[in-house]
């Protein structure tokens, strides 16, 4: 259809068509292709960059994974296999990390399996999946919570949602500076608070049995507040008369609340699963600030920590693609099945 | 939804006690780091830093001063203005084509919209680090665009190492892209369907549909879009680290990473300073704009 007077023809049809009722099924096939040529300018520019930046450089990124590209210099693309994918799901020895390694010598030569010198992932991969379930399922009880209370037809509505959304329009980093002060050992105001219930000033962020949690419970003070959004738009489009049903039911309001309100929030609660499962996936900029550098430590690291210092921190670029595909795929298991229900429930 | 008159009074009241509870969890970092940061380092102690400090009035609370936002001020200034050099073209820029997206997949009918529309919308949840070491490799030695941008250089204002930011700019906007779609689209699909086709049985064209009808409609989604993506793109870190790197050209949120440490220990007030400063324009739009900032989020 680049033909210019082709195009024009497929108009003249086309207008022919719509004023006589476009029945037609030639007409309507020339129609269809017109109008997505003619808006075309529109859409088509923004697909390029989000094709080339996004899914190009994703599958680039899953080229580069197949490499053993490292330290210095161009990726060679003319040798590709798996070996990246066999060290990253190795066996851990005697429970301990397997140091199953890679890439010490780079003389244009394949490093051979056993001199590689890179851990598996099984340990930030873990730590990712309990961030993930943990800080999801906190933040969305809570935002659930403040949803129904912030519904009861209180006062100062408007300020309250504004306060309790607050954290969510800070950086990431700012708030990891926040609770690096409320975590301070000394003077911070969590051990504060330890100590009026007479615990001991306790080592929190550097502590390998309490970094995770710590970072869960920063994170769902930032984003427990979205949560609390997408619930109440949701409560609101609850017909008021299922409210009242229940009542005349005589259920009492917790009843109320378990039995008929919850149940009808299954949307809101996928579609805020989804958004916030995601931010767990990137909690990257928290860790870099809050540790400051590529070092969480491995208690906290997370694949997200993982593959940027792999790859900017230690030059192993192959095998940070190849966690970055995880992560990928990790997001992409979270993210397909939402999008094909939101298309089949006409959403999109 | 009021609760019935006989013990309600009780409930209520311990309804806002929660509430006020909560409020006070949310803001409590926020209002303990503005404390902190006003306080003079010299009589900083760290005891009770969520009180103001006001020294002979409230004891051990430290005396007020604003040294602490100077040098803040002092250590962001370069990154605060790179901040700003990137944030407003790539704000701009993502919302325009994100509009266009929307119209050219929503309000003109035909076959394949909704495939590339599912791919926009997937690719907003595709984690940055699928695309780093790929976008790392284009900009430093794929396009040469240090070499391509050396004449603009010679311009006024722009520095050589401006580059970085243009090349964080276009990742920014691609990136930025899929969101802003999603939420003209929403926006779009509840406009008049009457008038666009009316004014197309007048022969107005596609883009004149867009100019004189779609766009005009379009300005309060502007303002969405543009709060959601100016907090988006100020707030990001990890695109900086890895395109601009530290150095000439870092943005804020990289310049905040290592502030307010040193070998003789933490300055939490300038620390705290610096944390408040960096995140003190999208404090004032969120404070201006919370509710189209709410609606972004949510849609």
């Amino acid at each position: 259809m680049r033909d210019p007077i082709a195009t024009l023809r497929n108009r003249w049809s086309d207008s022919d068509a719509r004023t006589d009722g476009g029945s037609a099924t030639e007409s309507e096939r020339s129609l269809l292709s017109r109008d997505s040529v003619r808006s075309a300018p529109f859409w088509l520019p923004p697909f390029l960059l989000v094709g080339l930046f996004v899914y190009g450089a994703v599958v680039w990124n899953f080229l580069l994974s197949l490499t053993d590209f490292s330290g210095i210099g161009e990726p060679d693309y003319t040798d590709l296999d798996v070996e990246n994918y066999l060290v990253a799901f190795a066996d851990p020895i005697d429970g301990l990390l397997s140091t199953v390694g890679m890439g010490g010598e780079v003389n244009g030569a394949t490093p051979a399996w056993s001199d590689l010198t890179v851990e598996p992932v099984w340990n930030s991969l873990g730590n990712t999946i309990a961030l993930m379930v943990g800080f999801s399922a906190v933040c969305l009880a809570l935002g659930l919570l403040l949803a129904i209370l912030v519904d009861r037809g209180i006062r100062f509505e408007n300020t309250f949602r504004t306060i309790y959304l607050l954290p969510m329009s800070l950086s990431f980093v700012v708030t990891a500076k926040f609770w690096l002060y409320m975590y301070n050992p000394n003077t911070g105001l969590i051990n504060v608070a330890l100590g009026v219930v007479g615990i001991g000033p306790v080592q929190i962020v550097q502590n390998p049995d309490l970094k995770l949690a710590a970072v869960a419970f920063a994170l769902i003070w930032q984003f427990s507040g979205y949560a609390m959004i997408v619930y109440l738009a949701a409560l609101r489009g609850i017909p008021s008369s299922h409210f009242e049903a229940a009542r005349v039911d005589g259920a009492s309001t917790v009843k109320m609340y378990w039995r008929v309100i919850i149940p009808q929030l299954r949307t809101a609660t996928v579609s805020a699963l989804v958004v916030i499962t995601v931010f767990a996936l990137k909690a990257f900029d928290f860790l870099f600030s809050m540790y400051g550098g590529y070092q969480p430590g491995p208690s906290a690291d997370i694949l997200a920590t993982r593959m940027v210092r792999e790859a900017y921190a230690n030059q192993n670029w192959a095998y940070g693609s190849t966690i970055a595909v995880i992560l990928f795929v990790m997001a992409l298991c979270i993210v397909a099945p939402y999008v094909y229900s939101q298309y089949r429930r006409g959403d999109l | 939804m009021s609760t019935s008159e006989g013990g309600a009074g009780l409930k209520r009241t311990a309804l806002y006690v929660v509430l006020v509870g909560m409020a006070g969890f949310y803001l409590l970092p926020i209002l303990t780091g503005l404390f902190t940061s006003i306080t003079s380092p010299a009589s900083y102690t760290g005891q009770a830093p969520f009180l103001p400090p006001l020294s002979p009035l409230l004891p051990e609370t430290g005396s007020f001063s604003l040294q602490s936002w100077g040098n803040a001020f002092d250590g962001l200034a370069r990154g605060l203005a790179n901040s700003f050099i990137l944030v407003i073209p790539a704000t701009i820029l993502s919302g325009l084509f994100g509009s266009m997206a929307a119209y050219g997949l929503t309000n003109v009918d035909w076959r394949g919209q909704v495939g590339i529309y599912a791919l926009f919308v997937a690719g907003i949840f595709i984690p940055y680090q699928a695309v780093l070491v790929p976008l790392t490799q284009f900009w430093y030695n794929v396009v040469p665009l240090q070499s391509l941008f050396a004449p603009f250089a010679a311009l006024p204002l722009v520095q050589e190492y401006h580059w970085k930011l243009v090349a964080l700019i276009v990742t920014h906007t691609a990136y930025g892209i899929p969101i802003c779609t999603l939420l003209f689209r929403a926006h779009y699909k509840k406009l008049s369907t009457e008038m666009i086709e009316a004014a197309r049985l007048d022969g107005a064209s596609v883009s004149t549909i867009y100019r004189r009808i779609v766009l005009p409609l379009s300005v309060p989604m502007f303002a969405v879009v543009f709060i959601y993506q100016f907090t988006q793109i100020w707030n990001d870190l990890l695109f900086a680290l890895t395109i601009v790197q530290f150095g000439d050209a870092s943005v804020v949120t990289q310049e905040l990473v290592g502030i307010g440490v040193s070998q003789s220990g933490t300055n939490f007030p300038l620390r705290m300073a610096a944390a408040l400063l960096a995140a003190l324009p999208t404090l004032v739009v969120y404070v201006l704009f919370g509710d189209k900032f709410a609606e972004g989020v949510t849609t």
